[in-house]
């Protein structure tokens, strides 16, 4: 570790010495360790490259790194070989000893790791040329590739901190506000409020002490960019709170970590602390006279705490309840004190406008819509992961171009973005350009990136029916429109679903909707209609259909469809006799089709998984 | 148990602010949250046992029963019930004979269901303490659960 800096020259020079030795022309190797290659065996891949180059004596020919995640989180677990650029994903144990020898010290490829187009059949060597990635802008997640996030060093090395030390030494604080406020950023946590009008309403409030915070609680199910962040570029994150409570005029932050998030939390602890040694955090910030110290806490697992009234009052110990915001929080917040709250990916984006200046910032995206967003793309998609791309782009080339489009050839039904509070989009919707306000025009929101792509197989009621139940039990039970309505509309869904749904139930959920909507005591149950409304909008017939028809198209709701085998089709292999839990299927013998007694099945879809003869029919 | 409570408030100078990590920290000792623990807390901290009792029930990570070895978490998350997610839920409820949020009798197992973990991308998911299984299929629940039974 070098020794503490204590000037803006100290970390000029301790950059272009780090700069240097990246640039030591040896081969590199980036294996992704993010939290979504884990289920997929990266620490395995991880370890094999280590003993490998170990054993070799490789060390001193080799840069390994192992990073956080680079986005095609489909093809995990994922290796980029420089120079070159090359890709390799779905990579195992047992491949690592090639991939040294062939392609990082002979400069060779192994075709079958490249990754192979589904719409060309052809395979790309290197990762930009891929369709997934080409059509991005990753100015924020490109950097996980370069950088171990628990390595301060390596971050330096890319020019990290260099925004702070412009930031301390070559402006003022109110310089900083109206670069913000010029670069039109809008908070990336969903709400898209102008995030330099909140630092300049902070910074204006009346009180000594001051408090920023970095909302890292992304509780929407189905979003993980914030934790691809958090994991993979921690000190960018840290770097642009150090930027925001300078500006504000803040000496304690706090950093707000879901529970589920282990790794995130692991990765920013270490950052702090490598920053504090080398003088970047905590007393007289290089040397500038500033002080800024953060605290690091873990959420609990409620979904309210990402609300921000909410969130502070569990960073005062107190059970996560929002408030009513008469009084903003950047007048009185945490401790009654002015208090600024952004988004991981908020913060991220600091340091980089700084850098490069608001115009820079500008170019990107749409005029009032500017910068890039990250999306998980998720769901019946072909490559799913972490996308950055410029705001304003079409809800289409994200889901068509990027991700592939839909799996296994089935056709697209909806986009559901903004989590819970968001909505479900048609197909008809598709050419809309994705940003803050013509999401919420169309009823749904950006909320914090998620993208859940659906397929004809899943049933509209279902997904409303899902995100009720789950919102019923994250309402905090403060306020009774929340507490009571959104049960209410969960029951008449549970009740659509199982098939005893009343025709007058649809103008009862609307009224329930718009009852929320009026009286919500803060935006979880503001915002909770969302989901029901938007595909009460879109997707309507599915709702009657359930209702008269006692019909589900998707074939997903238990109550309403059946199991059984189609016997031209079966070959009698006997695998989903085996496999059924309920003891429902009957081997008759080779080559004889198997027999489905309906009164034993518990429709679990176990066989229908199974089979590959496509012999199991859902109606 | 006394010194453990003592060792985990004096980590956070009993900073009241700090209870929900404070918690956090005494359910990572002994898995749940036991009773006599949150009297202490109460007391050591001269905080309101309603308090500590509120902030124990109100976060879904504070478990106040006693609970399994293995935690086997199983993520309902959007992207994860898109892929059919319930589904998996079912099949660990039949196969280990217990519902959501309980505990097997030989104490091996709790199982719980979580929002989302942070690795849509490869859903439906189920964690096992520490270890991510991604792609799940009802198939693959019975090998997985295999592996923490102490059979191969």
């Amino acid at each position: 570790m070098p020794r503490k800096l204590t000037s803006a020259d100290d970390l000029k020079s301790l950059q272009t010495r780090l700069a240097k030795s990246l640039d030591s022309g040896k081969p590199r190797i980036s294996v992704c360790n993010g939290t979504a290659c884990r289920p997929y065996g990266s620490n395995p891949v991880v370890e094999a490259f280590r003993a490998t180059i170990e054993n070799k004596g490789l060390q001193d020919r080799i840069d390994f790194k192992v990073t956080g995640c680079h986005g095609f989180c489909e093809r995990g677990p994922i290796a980029v070989i420089e120079p070159g650029n090359i890709f390799y994903q779905k990579v195992k144990p047992e491949d690592v000893a090639e991939i040294i020898e062939k392609t990082a010290l002979n400069n060779k490829i192994i075709d079958r790791l490249l990754f192979e187009e589904p719409s060309t059949k052809t395979r790309a060597t290197s990762q930009a040329s891929l369709s997934f990635y080409k059509g991005q802008s990753r100015v924020i997640l490109g950097n996980n590739l370069k950088i171990d996030p628990t390595n301060i060093e390596d971050y330096i090395a890319i020019g990290g901190y260099s925004a702070l030390s412009k930031a301390l030494f070559q402006y003022q604080p109110s310089d900083i506000i109206e670069i913000v406020k010029k670069s039109g950023l809008r908070g990336r946590g969903g709400g898209g409020f102008p995030t330099g009008r909140k630092w300049e309403s902070c910074r204006n409030a009346h009180g000594d002490i001051k408090y920023v915070i970095v909302n890292a609680d992304e509780g929407d199910p189905g979003a993980y960019a914030n934790e691809g962040l958090l994991t993979g570029n921690p000190h960018s994150v840290l770097e642009g709170l150090i930027i925001g409570a300078f500006a504000i005029g803040s000496h304690q932050g706090f950093i707000y970590v879901r529970n589920e998030y282990p790794l995130a939390l692991k990765n920013i602890t270490a950052a702090m602390e490598q920053a504090e040694k080398l003088g970047l955090l905590g007393k007289n910030i290089l040397g500038s006279g500033f002080d800024f110290q953060v605290r690091v806490n873990r959420g609990g697992g409620a979904f309210i705490c990402g609300e921000s009234t909410a969130l502070m009052a569990s960073l005062e110990g107190k059970v996560g309840e929002p408030r009513a915001k008469y009084i903003h929080t950047v007048e009185r917040g945490l401790w009654d004190r002015p208090s600024d709250l952004n988004n991981v990916e908020t913060w991220a984006n600091i340091p980089l406008i700084i850098n490069n200046g608001p115009e820079w910032f500008n170019k990107i995206g749409s005029p009032s819509n500017t910068g890039t967003k990250i999306f998980s793309l998720t769901g019946k998609v072909n490559n799913t992961g972490l996308v950055e791309v410029p705001m304003g782009i079409k809800l289409r080339d994200i889901i068509f171009d990027i991700g592939g489009g839909i799996r296994g050839g089935k056709k697209f039904k909806a986009v559901q973005t903004g989590g819970p509070s968001g909505g479900c989009l048609p197909e008809s919707l598709l050419d809309l350009p994705v940003d803050y306000d013509t999401l919420i025009k169309a009823g749904s929101m950006m909320g914090s990136g998620g993208m859940i792509v659906m397929d004809e197989n899943n049933c509209m009621v279902d997904v409303a029916r899902y995100f009720l139940s789950f919102l019923e039990e994250e309402s905090c039970g403060k306020c009774v429109p929340c507490r009571e309505g959104i049960l209410r509309m969960r029951q008449l869904l549970n009740e659509i679903t199982e098939g005893e749904g009343k025709e007058s139930d649809l103008a009862l959920l609307e009224e329930v909707c718009q009852c929320l909507k009026d009286s919500s005591l803060c935006q979880l149950g503001g915002s909770a209609p969302n989901p029901v409304l938007s595909t009460l909008k879109y997707f309507r017939d599915e709702y009657e259909e359930h209702i008269k028809l006692k019909k589900c198209r998707a074939g997903v709701c238990k109550a309403l469809i059946t199991f059984s085998i189609i016997e031209e089709k079966c070959p009698g292999c006997g695998q989903c006799v085996k496999a059924c839990p309920s003891g429902a299927i009957t081997f008759l013998g080779k080559r004889k089709p198997v027999l489905l007694d309906q009164s034993k099945c518990i429709k679990c879809r176990t066989c229908f998984d199974i089979c590959k003869m496509g012999a199991v029919k859902i109606e | 148990m006394k010194d453990q409570i003592n060792a985990i408030i004096k980590k956070y100078d009993s900073d009241k602010s700090q209870l929900v990590s404070i918690l956090q920290d005494i359910q990572s000792v002994y898995n749940y949250l036991p009773r006599s623990a949150l009297d202490k807390v109460s007391k050591k901290m001269n905080v309101p046992r309603s308090q500590v009792y509120a902030l124990s029930t109100f976060f879904r990570a504070f478990s106040l029963k006693e609970r399994g070895k293995h935690i086997v978490h199983v993520c309902l998350g959007t992207a994860c019930h898109v892929r059919g997610g319930e589904l998996i839920l079912d099949s660990l409820e039949r196969q280990l004979d217990i519902k959501n949020g309980e505990t097997t009798k030989d104490k091996n197992f709790t199982l719980e269901s979580v929002n989302c973990m942070g690795c849509c991308a490869t859903g439906p998911v189920v964690k096992i303490d520490e270890e991510y299984f991604g792609h799940m299929t009802n198939d693959k629940v019975e090998p997985m659960l295999n592996k923490y039974r102490g059979k191969q």
